[in-house]
């Protein structure tokens, strides 16, 4: 694109009869049309721009009217009784909640992603590569709302037995204790959101491993590496800011989602020492379950939550931007 | 075995190897092991003796290794296995959960489903269907594509054909910081708009709220497609006088095209399974309500939920059927998408 502009200013003024068009040409943006177009196109990103700060805004506003009149403390107080005289409310079991289950999730599906993504690039029949990394792809696109169906009729009756052997042999941690009841705990809640962010983080990582510089991996090999020194001398190394990246953006998917969350935890507002015991919430999880009887101060008091998990989600995202950029100053790009 | 590696004994450059069939030998003996111990133990559950096998078959692997190799060969071939092993245990619960979305969802997914609503079905009856929810998703989707597409179109070609400077690094971060808010955000944003104004749910607030969630889609992939397209190709029109506007509807446009379609129906295909907004917007219902600026809609990710949410076992047949409709829509658009793309991949030229 920069080309394209210095060929329309790139010959200087060679002798000519038509000057009056030369000129017109090479101001480049003086024709109508091609004001309009600059003018929507520029006008388009501004508007995305617009929309973003609107979000902050309005959020933010919402959430003021909300938290001048709670008599709580909104950030440490375990209680949401939005229609009380006065409301009381707080957001520490949502963080605690949220938090908790992002972890697990991460814990689980990072390892997994990561070996599914090597799996796919340097150990499977090539033949099934392809095919493999097509129905992971398709699967990334399952809407969530379906993983909360599955989750809650399929996923949950299964966990009852895994419950009891955690609470058996594990139970004396304190953190697996379990007092019985329906497997809809932190766990499930973690267990779940692991198996939706899986295809996306292997996506990503799978790219990222594609472009291993083959020299790379070629010259460890040369030097009588075993595939998994080729991988940990050459492939890991140069994947690594791009799987943290992509850990990054399935977390963001995981700390925002919702309806899979909604369908599967049984909420209550108490933090329990117990991952197993049913009990916690999400941000995401509460707005969606307490929306519908919410008075409009109520829902004021859900934006104010829903404010603090777009400033989460920003930070998350923010940083994983931030790691592929400086990824990109010393990548590869030199081998 | 012991025949195997005597032969290759004598050539000394390289150290006695496992024969090729080794892995696949252990690894039946360890599910036969594993098998063969829960059946002692009396344990019932599938993921227990699979557990127990695939443990079985990483220490094995590593012993056997280890004694016949050398200590970095068992190393690598337990990395091998635990790749494997991985990649199974994330296969199990995807794979059960398309088996168990068709082998539930085809049980009452006909033609009546397709094209009745839940108008005066009680969720603990049988019967009703889905075309309401049909419906108010294929105009939700609809309107928030026709807000989307041409912003998002136009912003990427902003950013590659004219971008340069403050405002485009502005654009280009902040579309990546959209690409990662929470539905539900998106949703509780125009929630605030409507609570200023007093408004009670309809269907064209719901797609208000898709369209933020579907135009950073759309930019990035948009962004994409028209840096694939070879600067030559520019600079021939322009050579030829044609103006920088019409370069880009002419030339640029056209060759990325296909691409840009792809990525406009991967995003349609991902805000249509979106659920959290319109549960807040939309609100959901049991009747056909064709107008999407007047009065609440139903849609399907929301028929789902609430039918879940029911509790009855009729409903959850509803909930599962309407489930297959949506993967099925879902994946039909996303098999399209990459088809097209397939079929007008621009040449590079590489």
């Amino acid at each position: 694109m920069d080309i394209s502009t210095k060929s329309t200013q790139a010959p200087p003024p060679i002798p000519q009869p038509k000057v009056t068009e030369q000129k017109r040409a090479a101001r480049g943006a003086t024709r109508p049309g091609d004001r309009i177009f600059l003018g929507l196109s520029r006008g388009s990103g501004i508007l995305l721009l617009a929309v973003m700060a609107a979000i902050a805004a309005f959020l933010a506003y919402r959430a003021s009217l909300a938290i001048s009149k709670d008599e709580g403390n909104f950030l440490t107080t375990f209680e949401w009784n939005t229609g009380a005289v006065p409301p009381v409310f707080g957001i520490a079991v949502l963080a605690f909640g949220t938090i908790v289950s992002s972890i697990i999730a991460m814990v689980i599906a990072v390892p997994i992603a990561v070996a599914i993504a090597l799996f796919l690039t340097h150990y499977a029949p090539r033949r099934l590569r392809g095919p493999i990394a097509y129905v992971i792809d398709l699967l990334a696109a399952v809407p969530s709302i379906v993983y909360g169906l599955w989750g809650a009729m399929i996923l949950v009756p299964y966990l009852t037995g895994l419950f009891g052997w955690l609470d058996a042999y594990l139970g004396w941690t304190g953190i697996f204790s379990w007092e019985g009841g329906a497997p809809r705990s932190m766990l499930t809640v973690g267990i779940l959101l692991a198996i939706m962010i899986l295809p996306i983080i292997t996506n990503v990582s799978r790219e990222v491993f594609r472009q291993v510089p083959q020299m790379h991996e070629e010259a460890a090999l040369a030097l009588g590496a075993t595939r998994w020194e080729v991988i940990r001398m050459a492939v890991l190394p140069f994947g690594r800011s791009g799987v943290i990246s992509a850990s990054m953006l399935g977390l963001g998917r995981a700390l925002g989602e919702t309806m899979a969350v909604a369908t599967v935890l049984s909420p209550d507002f108490l933090i329990h020492g117990s991952l197993l015991d049913p009990g916690g919430g999400t941000f995401a999880q509460n707005i969606a379950s307490k929306f519908s009887e919410a008075t409009e101060f109520g829902r004021d008091a859900l934006i104010a939550s829903g404010l603090v998990l777009f400033v989460i989600t920003l930070l998350v995202n923010g940083a994983a931007r931030a790691i592929i950029a400086r990824r990109k100053e010393y990548s590869g790009a030199n081998a | 075995m012991s025949t195997a590696i005597a032969d290759k004994r004598p050539s000394t450059l390289r150290g006695a190897r496992l024969p090729k069939w080794a892995p696949w030998a252990i690894a039946a003996g360890s599910i036969a092991l594993g098998l063969g111990i829960s059946a002692a133990a009396g344990l019932h559950s599938d993921i227990q003796w699979a557990l127990i096998a695939a443990l079985l078959h990483i220490l094995g692997t590593y012993v056997i290794a280890a004694r016949v190799e050398n200590r970095r060969q068992a190393k690598d071939r337990v990395v091998t296995a635990l790749v494997w092993v991985a990649f199974l245990l994330a296969v199990v619960p995807l794979a059960s959960l398309v088996w168990s979305t068709v082998q539930r969802g085809v049980k009452v997914l006909d033609g009546y489903f397709l094209t009745h609503s839940m108008g005066v079905v009680p969720d603990s009856q049988p019967g009703g269907g889905i075309y309401h929810a049909i419906l108010g998703t294929l105009e939700q989707v609809g309107l928030a594509t026709l807000i989307a597409a041409p912003i998002g179109v136009l912003t990427a070609i902003y950013l590659v054909e004219y971008g340069r400077g403050n405002l485009a690094r502005a654009v280009t971060f902040f579309v990546d910081v959209m690409t990662g808010i929470p539905s539900i955000v998106a949703g509780l944003f125009i929630l605030s708009l409507m609570l200023m104004f007093d408004m009670q749910p309809f269907g064209f607030a719901g797609s208000l709220a898709l369209a933020i969630l579907m135009m950073p889609v759309v930019v990035r992939s948009t962004e994409e497609m028209l840096k694939l397209v070879p600067n030559e190709l520019r600079e021939a029109s322009l050579a030829l006088g044609v103006p920088k506007w019409r370069t880009i509807l002419k030339v640029v446009l056209p060759t990325s095209m296909g691409g840009i379609t792809t990525g406009i129906m991967l995003s349609i295909a991902r805000i249509t399974g979106e659920t959290a907004p319109v549960l807040l917007l939309v609100f959901g219902s049991k009747f056909i309500n064709a107008n999407p600026f007047e009065g609440a809609q139903a849609s399907l990710p929301l028929y789902i939920y609430q039918q879940y949410g029911s509790g009855e076992t009729p409903a959850y047949d509803r909930a599962w059927a309407a489930s297959l409709t949506l993967i099925a829509f879902v994946m039909i658009l996303n098999l399209v998408a990459r088809g097209i793309a397939r079929w007008k991949a621009p040449k590079t030229g590489r």
